[in-house]
């Protein structure tokens, strides 16, 4: 019951103003203000115009176009390419019907993601076919996406899950071919290279360390000694050795423990292993982190209600420890994607070990820079897009912990 | 144990004591809880009420002494401790609500996983519960868009729905603002009067007044009196009884 009248309730003052006026108040307030503005002006013109008239003019870009094929794909033979295609294709379309299904409506988000391939045709050395690759890729993402978000309710979700679980080994079998001729004909891991052999490595990093490593934190956490012990021994041997250290054991040495009448393990499998393993060891401690977050209160509450252990892990604990960990998360992702390119000192061919084969022939010689640019742009394009979608996700799985600080 | 034979309490705590390192939170504690009893537990912070009603669900283990609940003795046989948790709801001081699920899921958690009820069964259960808390328009939101009362009552609605025995409380309304408590107390007040036993540590004298069976007063991990609310509140025998009500009412 209110004996006094309610205030009258004002709209907040608008702050805004136009963009010209803006500019005016931020650099030209004053003649000293104008001076620094222009003083900076040139100093940044003066900065840039040398990397400028390199982009422009001197750079010699023409040798992304002649290698464009090697640095994508390695030695994957041209007629089989059409299965990379495939591959992308699949995880596209279940990419984006894992975001229709369960965000139901189209966000901002989903948006800026979609346009990653259009951004992707945006780059001057891709040829005709890749940009018509990425416009479908492009159009199969919205598709799928449309599909998950308005396809038959029931089932939509099942059909997701069963397409994110088989396309790991869909595509490596699809990539791998199990014909002797003909389109399916088998197409040998070592030829695999360039841009397609770092998707592979890190997709097959972050799909197994992430389980491996949600294992290894909870065994760190076990009450049962060797299971503990076992766990924290291999986190503390895995985090201090080098990674580089672990690739080059994997690859050179591990021949010579091993005998000889055992099969050589192929060298992809090998530096996918050790990948997986190191990075797994750095996910656990991650994990772990996210587990101390969880108030012993809501674990009490659990078990109040006569659940076991497991189910409380598996519904009370690890989703909301894993949640509160995305950030650090695709931290660990963006820098395991990073650390495939290590693997070029171990004489794979990925997209850097490509790039220096390239400038081994002497009639590149010299285009360092050029290379090396492309690669990191493509790079940063790949690891910004993974880290824009993550915090798309976060916002979309904020259950109002972000709002009730506010 | 004689299974056959009905027992006449619920709940039996017999010579139980209880440390936490070497302090001893627990002495020697005899309770009898009879079916469909309302008890409230009262004493200064520290005195152990909490761990008592705790040692009832098995949060807490106690050291020495029996517990039986429902003619289950709670020992390490984490199969007698799952029966003795199934039948005991539990609403505590901070809520423990989950963050991640909807007030439903939060609901009906329990009863799909423990009791393996179907999705639509524990839905209308849990609606049914939200009705009786007041808060049914709250179903699909989240624990942390709620004000503290309506969570708290929430929470209440969760452990109805195992359709316990036995209902504990933590001092359910500590937490809360000041105008958030008739509410929950109002749903507890709704329970005091149905068949269900209660175990409530609280600070709401009007309340432990209105529907205890028999109050229990606690100090420095005894249980110093018990008695009935008429009895404990007007004629208090015990010194420190006596001492608590002087400085609380």
């Amino acid at each position: 019951m209110r004996m006094t009248p309610a205030p009258q309730e004002l709209a907040p003052p608008i702050l805004r103003r136009s963009w010209p006026a803006q500019v005016r108040t931020l650099f030209f307030r004053n003649w000293s203000d104008t001076l620094i503005t222009l003083a900076s002006v040139t100093f940044i013109v003066l900065l840039l115009q040398p990397a400028l008239r390199w982009i422009l003019i001197t750079a010699r870009w023409e040798v992304l176009g002649a290698n464009l094929a090697i640095l994508l794909r390695g030695r994957y033979e041209a007629e089989a390419a059409w299965r990379i295609w495939v591959c992308l294709g699949l995880i596209a379309v279940s990419a984006a019907m894992a975001a229709g299904t369960w965000s139901g409506k189209f966000t901002k988000g989903f948006g800026a993601i979609l346009i990653l391939p259009l951004v992707l045709i945006l780059i001057p050395v891709f040829n005709a076919p890749i940009r018509l690759g990425l416009l479908a890729l492009s159009a199969l993402m919205g598709l799928g996406f449309v599909l998950g978000a308005y396809g038959p309710q029931t089932h939509m979700g099942n059909v997701t899950v069963a397409l994110l679980t088989l396309i790991i080994p869909l595509s490596l079998v699809l990539l791998y071919g199990f014909a002797q001729e003909g389109p399916m004909q088998v197409t040998p891991p070592r030829i695999w290279g360039g841009l397609l052999l770092s998707l592979i490595l890190a997709l097959t990093g972050i799909v197994f360390s992430y389980p491996l490593g949600v294992l290894l934190a909870l065994g760190r956490r076990s009450k049962l000694p060797v299971v503990r012990i076992l766990s924290v021994a291999y986190i503390e041997f895995v985090r201090g050795v080098p990674l580089i250290a672990l690739l080059f054991m994997a690859v050179v040495m591990l021949e010579l423990f091993v005998p000889n009448r055992f099969p050589t393990i192929e060298g992809i499998v090998r530096v996918a292993v050790a990948l997986t393993l190191f990075s797994a060891a750095y996910m656990a401690e991650n994990v772990r982190a996210g587990l101390a977050t969880i108030p012993a209160g809501q674990v009490e509450a659990t078990w109040a209600l006569g659940l076991n252990g497991i189910q409380t892990m598996v519904f009370v604990v690890l989703p909301q420890a894993l949640k509160a960990i995305i950030p650090v998360t695709v931290n660990q992702f963006i820098s395991l994607f990073k650390d495939t390119t290590l693997v070029a000192l171990v004489g794979m061919l990925d997209l850097v070990g490509m790039g220096r084969a390239v400038l081994g022939n002497p009639a590149w010689l010299g285009t360092h820079k050029e290379i090396y640019f492309f690669i990191g742009v493509l790079f940063w394009l790949l690891n910004y897009s993974m880290s824009y979608g993550s915090r798309k996700l976060e916002q979309r799985l904020d259950t109002g912990i972000e709002q009730s600080r506010a | 144990m004689d299974a056959a034979a009905k027992p006449e309490f619920i709940i039996e705590c017999t010579n139980v004591s209880k440390w936490f390192g070497d302090f001893q939170v627990l002495k020697d504690i005899n309770l009898k809880v009879r079916m469909g009893e309302v008890i409230v537990i009262l004493g200064p912070s520290g005195s152990g009420k909490s761990t008592l009603i705790r040692s009832i669900n098995r949060l807490e283990e106690h050291q020495t002494g029996r517990i039986v609940v429902d003619g289950i003795e709670l020992t390490h046989d984490l199969k007698n401790i799952h029966e003795v948790r199934k039948e005991i709801g539990m609403v505590f001081q901070q809520f423990n609500l989950f963050p991640h699920l909807t007030c439903m899921r939060n609901i009906t958690l329990a009863p799909m996983q423990v009791r393996k009820l179907k999705k639509e069964e524990a839905e209308e259960t849990a609606m049914q519960l939200l009705e009786r808390v007041g808060i049914p328009e709250q179903a699909d939101k989240y624990p942390l868009q709620l004000s503290g009362g309506q969570q708290q009552r929430v929470a209440i609605a969760r452990a109805l729905a195992m359709s316990p025995k036995i209902m504990l409380f933590d001092e359910p309304t500590s937490a809360l603002d000041p105008e958030m408590i008739k509410e929950v107390l109002d749903v507890m007040l709704d329970l005091a009067r149905s068949e269900m036993t209660l175990l409530v540590v609280t600070h709401e004298m009007g309340f432990a007044r209105e529907v205890a069976d028999r109050l229990v007063f606690m100090d420095a991990g005894e249980i110093v009196e018990i008695g009935d609310s008429q009895g404990f509140f007007d004629n208090p025998t015990a010194e420190r009884t006596k001492l608590f009500l002087e400085q609380i009412l």
